[in-house]
Parts: structure tokens; C-alpha cells; sequence
């Protein structure tokens, strides 16, 4: 039992922190420019597919830094000569373009790539276990994994909190004109943390390839998810991110590791249900990837603004 | 005046009615694109590949055989709107594999096209869908299953099992759907009979090409203490699983109904070697010189392995098929493919007229290195360790077969 719950909290932190990077850069766009990227996931599978080109050439390490560099740029391209024009059309416009993008990279992405997997790996060295507990090896690359991710909170925190272009940003959070007025280049701000926010998704992307895999209908899988995320965490809210995808990760790793069935938890409440029964002989582990939806449709019932939002979305 | 105009639009008509009157299309309704490509593209290229060398001998009752690939995501609603495309376009020859539930919906789209439309009957040619209901209860005659279904497979694998004195505790994990479900049923019932010392010590369901993240799964099995684990799971769930499982260091060997499938062996590379088993009917040392040179010839024509001989044999099939009736007219088709064989590399099939299921002998291979033909480029590939004969592979049906007069 113990081993279990050892492994599902790492696990679900893992998958937490990946979840994180991916919807860090999502809140850090939309409570910028109040764009929901509909795009966000395309650009994590870019980042994977990069990585992955690259990786053939300049090995894992370069790649892990040039890949996100490359979809940032790609990503404050998509800003400067799309959205910036579309801008002036609502808030409609820049869904419908980040939506209109999505298909566009998932289609090219088939093309240059292929329609199925591609054989992305973390280099052998990594595939060697960190350490053996309980006779699992947990690898060194999901250690790196939790490090990298770890470090992203860290120096994300310290940028928005500790440095000038920080305060900038947040200033344009709830006062965009004024930060404008004073003479700053908001237009070139809004291309900096739109880039910046494909960045984190592409970094994502390296590291998400590999621990689970490479193929086009990546950003489709997660994509959903990442939108639970930043809703349950409160639309803007970096810490509410990090706390759901912490939340989401934790809970859909336990319900898969919990062997009950609905029917034996509401027994185990006194009540007196058939444990066959074709909706409560239901397993938790077969709800598993239910449960961020779940968690979503509660979050909007029950508190809208999210655990740390401070609007109302 | 306009004689000649029409009278050459009614010549160039002419042209092309029978231009396409000499060519079979077979379609190919599978998931071309997304998650499960990886399990419908290898199919299809070895369909074009096999259709070359039918052409090449003669063709169909001497017309050339066409393959139509379209894409269907694994959906039964997609597989419908292909399938009514497919017949719109006046093709008779349907072929699917990758997922029972799909497999179900077109059994009985295509049953009941048949009975509305005389004269213009659809046939289909089940490669791989293996729910075993197909063939029982659930049995069509339009229907034919080139591919030993899940009890079948099972009923081979557990008579392995059962000779394995060392296995005390098996593990089930499964996709949450018909096929993963008769897998799971199936192991259950025959290891209860012919090991009824082996405890199953789990027995999981998850979404069909749903899970990316197969690592709490694998905790689960590891605590559970099994010495083996058996799955049915194909595409990308297979990949991800045992990709999980060797990555957390899992001792217990795999016994899979599709653990070659692609991207299996590049995963997993050493890792894999002496613990992914596979029931198939065939296996990776190709003896036979012309089923090397298939694997040779498909890999650098199509970067594919040749994993599918029983698309071989329902091609060649299809081939006796219509030579015997000298028709490609799927009415004709069917009634002699009842009770058909074939000799093939590896013993004599039969497409059993009881149930339109194909009886063949299965073997049980292993993941191992330096093999003189390696599958996805590598130096791995499956060695056979188990020969399980047609007659030990059979099960009886249950299937009361409704003929058309």
C-alpha cells in the first residue's frame, strides 16, 4: 500500500508539473491580453516535434534550450503579424484565430511529420534509474523532469515579481493604457509574453515528448486539460495554476491507483448499493480521466472565479 | 450538328464505366490519422503492397484489385459516413481491423444495406477486430474474420500459460471496451480452468486511446506482486504501457495480443528482450524466403514491417476466391468463400463455412535481440517459442448462420 502511494504522489506531481508548464503560459497570455490561446497545446506539440528534429542533430541538452527559443519566436511572430491585426476585430476575432491556428499546426505538423508516432526519447543515460524503491525504478529523466519544472516556477515567480519587466507586465495586467500613457511599448509587451507563453509550452513540449509521446494528436489530448487548469486555478492566476495542476495531477493518478468501485465507497457509507450494478459497479479507475472535468464542472457551480482567482470570468 | 458531340460524350462514358469495371476496390476504413494511426497506416501499406503482387499474378478473376484507404479515427459514427462513401462510390469490398466497436457498427450497417439493396451487396473483410461475438452470436454472413478471434488467441495463450509452472499470479489489464472486455472475460474463465492454482491478481480497464500517462498503472501491477501480465491492448496502448513498465523497472514478462505492433521495439529497445510475448499468427524470423523478401521489400519501400500475414491471406483468399467463381461479384465471392483453404507459410487455413471464421495455427513469440531481420530498423524482433496447431487453437461457435436464398 505504501509503495503505492509513494509512486502515485510522484507520479501525479510529475504529471502536475507538466501540466503547470503547459498552463502557465496560458494564464500568463490570457490575463495579459484576455486572449484564451486556443493555439496553447499546438505550440507544446511543437515543441516536442522541434526538439525531437534537433535532437537528431545537436543532442538532447541544446535542444531542450533552442526548441523553446524557436516556438517563442514562432510564437511572437504568430502575435506581431496575426493576432496584433486581428486584435482590433474583439475578443471573438482572436478566439476564433487561435482555434483557426490550432488546425493549422496540427495539419502541418501531419504533414512534415507524419501521421504517427515519432521515436522521441530521453537519451539512454537518463533512462537509468535515479533510484529503486520497493523494486521500481523510478528514472533519472523524471527526476530532471521535476527539477527543470521546479526551476520554471522559480525563476517565473522571480521574473514577474523581482524584475523591472515584471512590474511592467503586471501594471499592464489591470492597467494597460496607463502603462502605455507613461511610455512604455505595450504592443511589443503583448508580443514579449505572448512568445514567452509559447516558450513555456514549447519547454513543456521537450519534455512531455519523450514521458509520454510524440505523435499529432498530442495538443487535442491535452489541450482540454489545460483549459481545466487555468479555469480551476482562476483565469490569470499563476499560483491557482500551479496549485490545480498539482490538484488534477494528484487526483487522476490516485483514481486510477484506488481499486474501488462507486458502489464500495458509497457502502462503505452505510448505504446499500449493488456493487454490479451498471452504473455504480463503475470503477474509479475507469473515471480517472473524467475527473479534471469533473473538477471543472464543480469549480464553475460552486466557485467560479477558480481556487485563486480574482475575477469573475 | 450535335451528333457527334454527344455521341463522343456517350464513347468517352462508355470509356469510363469500363475502365473502372476492371479495377476491384477494396476500402480500407481505419484510422489513418490520430492517436491510432500508428496500428491503421502499417495496414494499409501492406494492403497496396500485397495488391501489387495480386496484380501482378493476374489480378481478381483478371481485373487489377485497388485499395481505397479512409481515414475513420476509430469512430463508429466516422466508419458509417465512410462506409456509405465508399458504397456510394460503387465499392463492394470493405475491409476494417483496428477496433471492435467500430468492427460492430459496420456488421450491421452492412447487413442491412445488403437486405435494402439486392444486387448491389456489400462484403466485409474483418482483419483484425476480434471481439468474439462477431462469430457467434453476432454472426453475419456478410461478414468474414481472417484473424483468430479474442477466445481463440486466449485459448492458445492459456495453454502456454498453463505448461509455465512458474506463473502463480496474473495481472489483467485491458482497454475499457468490447474487445478489452472478451479478453479479460476470456482469460478469466480458461485460466480458472486449466490453472485454477493461478490467482488473477488485477484486473483493469482504461479508456481506449484515452491514457498517455500508463505509470500509475504500472505501480498498481508492480505492488500486486504478478509474475505475469496479459493485455489485449493494441495501438498506442500498448506502446505507452509497456514503454511505462520498462521504464519502472517491471520484472514480469507481458504476454500481449499485439505487443508488435509499431513503435513497440523502438520504445522499449533492450529493455523489451525476454519480456513482450505475443499471440499472433505469425512472427519475426521470416525462414521463408518469400516472406523475407516481404519484409525486406516493405520496409524500404513503406518503412512498415510485414507484421500482417493474415492481410496476405485475405488477399490471396479473395484472389481464389473470385478466380474460382470467375466473378468479383461479392454474391459469388461469399458463397465460395465459405469452406475455403489456403496452404500458407505457416500450415493450411480454413475459412470455417459454420461461422466465417478463419482457422489457422497461432504462434507464440518473444522479444529478442540480434535477429537476422530486425523489425523499425532495429536488431529486434519476435522469436517464435510456440507452435499452437489449428485443431488446439479452435473453439466451436455458436453462430446459426442466416444465408441469403
Amino acid at each position: 500500500m505504501l509503495e503505492i502511494v509513494i509512486f502515485s504522489t510522484l507520479n501525479g506531481i510529475l504529471y502536475g508539473l507538466l501540466l503547470f508548464m503547459l498552463s502557465s503560459g496560458l494564464t500568463l497570455i490570457f490575463s495579459m491580453m484576455g486572449v484564451l490561446n486556443f493555439a496553447h497545446a499546438s505550440f507544446y506539440m511543437l515543441g516536442a516535434y522541434f526538439a525531437y528534429t534537433m535532437g537528431m542533430e545537436v543532442g538532447f541538452w541544446p535542444a531542450l534550450l533552442l526548441a523553446p527559443i524557436l516556438v517563442g519566436g514562432l510564437g511572437a511572430m504568430v502575435e506581431k503579424f496575426g493576432l496584433r491585426r486581428v486584435h482590433e476585430n474583439g475578443h471573438v476575432a482572436e478566439l476564433l484565430f487561435t482555434f483557426g491556428l490550432a488546425y493549422v499546426i496540427d495539419e502541418l505538423v501531419q504533414l512534415i511529420w507524419g501521421t504517427v508516432a515519432v521515436a522521441y526519447r530521453e537519451p539512454d543515460y537518463m533512462r537509468e534509474p535515479l533510484f529503486t524503491l520497493f523494486g521500481t525504478d523510478y528514472s533519472i529523466f523524471r527526476g530532471v523532469v521535476i527539477l527543470i519544472a521546479v526551476f520554471m516556477f522559480i525563476a517565473l515567480w522571480f521574473l514577474l515579481k523581482k524584475t523591472r519587466v515584471g512590474m511592467m507586465i503586471r501594471a499592464a495586467l489591470t492597467h494597460g493604457n496607463m502603462v502605455g500613457h507613461l511610455g512604455h511599448n505595450v504592443p511589443r509587451l503583448f508580443m514579449g509574453v505572448f512568445g514567452f507563453g509559447c516558450a513555456l509550452a514549447g519547454l513543456a513540449g521537450v519534455i512531455g515528448g519523450p514521458l509520454l509521446a510524440t505523435e499529432p494528436g498530442m495538443a487535442v489530448t491535452l489541450g482540454p486539460i489545460v483549459f481545466v487548469v487555468v479555469v480551476v486555478g482562476g483565469m490569470g492566476s499563476l499560483i491557482g495554476a500551479f496549485y490545480a495542476s498539482l490538484l488534477i495531477g494528484l487526483i487522476q493518478t490516485f483514481f486510477v491507483a484506488i481499486d474501488a468501485s462507486i458502489a464500495d465507497i458509497l457502502n462503505a457509507f452505510g448505504m446499500n448499493v449493488d456493487p454490479y450494478g451498471e452504473v455504480t459497479g463503475i470503477t474509479l479507475a475507469s473515471l480517472a480521466p473524467m475527473t479534471p472535468f469533473i473538477l471543472l464542472v464543480l469549480i464553475l457551480i460552486f466557485r467560479p472565479r477558480g481556487l485563486m482567482g480574482e475575477l469573475e470570468p | 450538328m450535335l451528333k457527334p458531340i454527344f455521341t463522343f460524350l456517350a464513347a468517352s462514358l462508355l470509356l469510363v464505366g469500363t475502365a473502372s469495371a476492371e479495377t476491384v476496390k477494396l476500402a480500407l476504413i481505419d484510422p489513418l490519422t490520430g492517436p491510432m494511426a500508428a496500428a491503421g497506416q502499417p495496414a494499409f501499406e501492406h494492403l497496396k503492397y500485397e495488391a501489387k503482387r495480386i496484380n501482378a499474378n493476374g489480378g481478381l478473376n483478371g481485373q487489377d484489385l485497388e485499395i481505397v484507404g479512409l481515414d475513420n479515427k476509430v469512430n463508429p459514427q466516422e466508419s458509417l459516413v465512410q462506409l456509405q462513401k465508399a458504397i456510394d462510390d460503387g465499392i463492394r469490398y470493405v475491409t476494417q481491423g483496428n477496433g471492435s466497436s467500430v468492427a460492430s457498427a459496420l456488421i450491421s450497417a452492412i447487413e442491412k444495406h445488403n437486405q435494402r439493396n439486392p444486387g448491389d451487396e456489400v462484403l466485409y473483410l474483418n482483419y483484425a477486430a476480434v471481439d468474439p461475438a462477431f462469430t457467434n452470436e453476432r454472426c453475419s454472413y456478410w461478414h468474414f474474420r481472417f484473424d483468430a478471434n479474442a477466445d481463440m488467441k486466449m485459448n492458445a495463450l492459456t495453454n502456454y500459460i498453463a505448461n509455465n509452472k512458474d506463473i502463480k499470479k496474473v495481472y489483467l489489464i485491458n482497454q475499457d471496451y468490447s474487445f478489452g472486455q472478451a479478453v479479460s472475460k476470456a482469460a478469466r474463465e480458461m485460466l480458472k480452468e486449466k490453472r485454477p492454482d493461478i490467482e488473477i491478481v488485477g484486473n483493469d480497464f482504461h479508456p481506449l486511446a484515452k491514457v498517455k500517462d500508463f505509470t500509475p498503472y504500472v505501480s498498481k501491477i508492480q505492488s500486486s506482486g504478478a509474475d505475469a501480465v496479459i493485455t489485449g491492448n493494441w495501438g498506442q496502448d500498448i506502446t505507452l504501457l509497456v514503454k511505462a513498465a520498462a521504464e519502472f523497472g517491471l520484472e514480469a514478462p507481458f504476454y500481449t495480443y499485439y505487443g508488435a505492433s509499431s513503435g513497440v521495439v523502438t520504445q522499449l529497445g533492450d529493455k523489451g528482450v525476454d519480456r513482450i510475448y505475443q499471440i499472433n499468427e505469425y512472427y519475426g524470423e521470416f525462414e521463408d524466403p518469400e516472406m523475407a523478401k516481404r519484409q525486406t521489400e516493405l520496409y524500404e519501400q513503406a518503412e512498415w514491417d510485414f507484421y500482417y500475414l493474415r492481410l496476405s491471406t485475405m488477399l490471396d483468399m479473395l484472389k481464389k476466391a473470385t478466380d474460382k467463381a470467375e466473378s468479383t461479384d461479392p454474391v459469388d465471392v461469399a458463397k465460395v468463400m465459405e469452406g475455403m483453404t489456403l496452404e500458407t507459410t505457416t500450415g493450411e487455413v480454413v475459412m470455417r463455412a459454420e461461422d466465417h471464421q478463419v482457422q489457422l495455427p497461432m504462434f507464440i513469440s518473444v522479444m529478442k535481440d540480434n535477429m537476422k531481420y530486425g523489425a523499425e530498423g532495429t536488431d529486434y524482433n519476435f522469436k517464435k517459442v510456440a507452435r499452437i496447431d489449428r485443431e488446439d487453437v479452435s473453439l466451436p461457435t455458436t453462430c446459426r448462420m442466416r444465408r441469403p436464398k
